[in-house]
């Protein structure tokens, strides 16, 4: 049987492991993000959230995901 | 019945006109809920809103905006937590994305004790967000020169503080904000330090057009009291401030006349 290989990245600075070839936009809706409440930057540049599915996620790379909370 | 001088009284920034002169933040408060109710009760037409991480382990935490209607009541990002200008444009560009606010509250922190604003980071930093098309309201200190040096810089507000922010110690130099009242006409909005109803109304009396309130709404006793009394208080002291104070005096002047006393 052939191995699926895995890749790990960094989300909202937490390492987690991902299948090869996972793209940005299966990622967000495996965690059931709403994306009209969000903005994501993709190693460290702000990412158009139409073009999430051409984002094949590598090794090591860096994803944070923020909305708006409570705040002065 | 509302007063003849309010009616016309237009509380405009950046071209956008606002129907109430008190901001309130939305940190602090114990749960969603209490602050959604606190922030209607205050009447405000703009809350502050922080940019966080989303929680990814606990998917079914309350968001903010099921809470408050952006739709409805206008978000306000700010960039507070904020100590340097590089994080404070990451954090607006962000908020910018996450649903094309351009109205933004710039706040960039310089000691983490007193937290009073960095301003030459923050003086950068309205440079650049002004140039790419931002809207800037400006956390800053109570100086007329800065004050200055912002709006030149592309300011769209200038925000003084009152106090250190959550210390609840109200107008700590009203000679400063007559002089930047006097010097600007961009929109002037006492942010951070106040602590109860009636700074609120010092500062509309000063001449501000608006104040900022988070901590001595979220932190009081009784929240959507004060709230409410917040909410008062504003238009107490614009009222007052247009309605042209007397002059002050040294001696009394007796109210009833002489004439005709028995």
């Amino acid at each position: 049987m052939k191995k699926i290989k895995k890749i790990k990245i960094r989300l909202n600075g937490k390492f987690k492991f991902v299948k090869n070839d996972t793209n940005l936009s299966d990622l967000l809706k495996t965690l059931k993000i709403p994306l009209k409440k969000v903005a994501i930057e993709f190693n460290q540049e702000i990412l158009d959230k139409k073009k999430l599915n051409k984002q094949i996620l590598k090794n090591n790379d860096k994803i944070e995901i923020v909305h708006f909370i409570g705040g002065g | 019945m509302e007063a003849v001088s309010l009616k016309k009284d237009k509380f405009v920034i950046a071209g956008r006109n606002f129907k109430s002169r008190l901001i309130v933040g939305t940190g602090k408060y114990k749960s969603m809920s209490q602050c959604a109710k606190a922030v209607k009760l205050s009447g405000a037409s703009i809350v502050t809103v922080a940019v966080r991480r989303v929680n990814i382990t606990d998917k079914k935490k309350a968001l903010l905006m099921d809470y408050i209607d952006p739709k409805k009541i206008t978000y306000l990002p700010n960039t507070a937590g904020c100590f340097n200008s590089k994080d404070a444009l990451r954090t607006l560009r962000l908020a910018r994305e996450i649903g094309g606010w351009k109205l933004v509250k710039l706040e960039v922190l310089g000691d983490k004790k007193n937290l009073f604003p960095e301003m030459i980071e923050t003086l950068k930093s309205t440079e650049v967000l002004s140039r790419e098309g931002f809207k800037v309201m400006v956390y800053c200190n109570d100086d007329p020169l800065m004050a200055k040096r912002l709006e030149n810089a592309g300011a769209c507000a200038i925000m003084p503080l009152a106090a250190p922010i959550g210390s609840g110690l109200g107008i700590q130099n009203q000679t400063n904000i007559k002089i930047i009242r006097k010097q600007t006409k961009l929109p002037l909005i006492i942010d951070a330090g106040l602590g109860q109803a009636s700074d609120a109304t010092i500062a509309m009396e000063l001449g501000c057009d608006g104040v900022l309130v988070n901590t001595a709404i979220a932190k009081a006793t009784k929240p959507f009291d004060m709230a409410l009394a917040f909410k008062n208080a504003v238009i107490a002291g614009r009222q007052s401030y247009l309605s042209g104070r007397i002059q002050k005096n040294l001696m009394g002047s007796a109210s009833s006349p002489s004439r005709g006393i028995i």
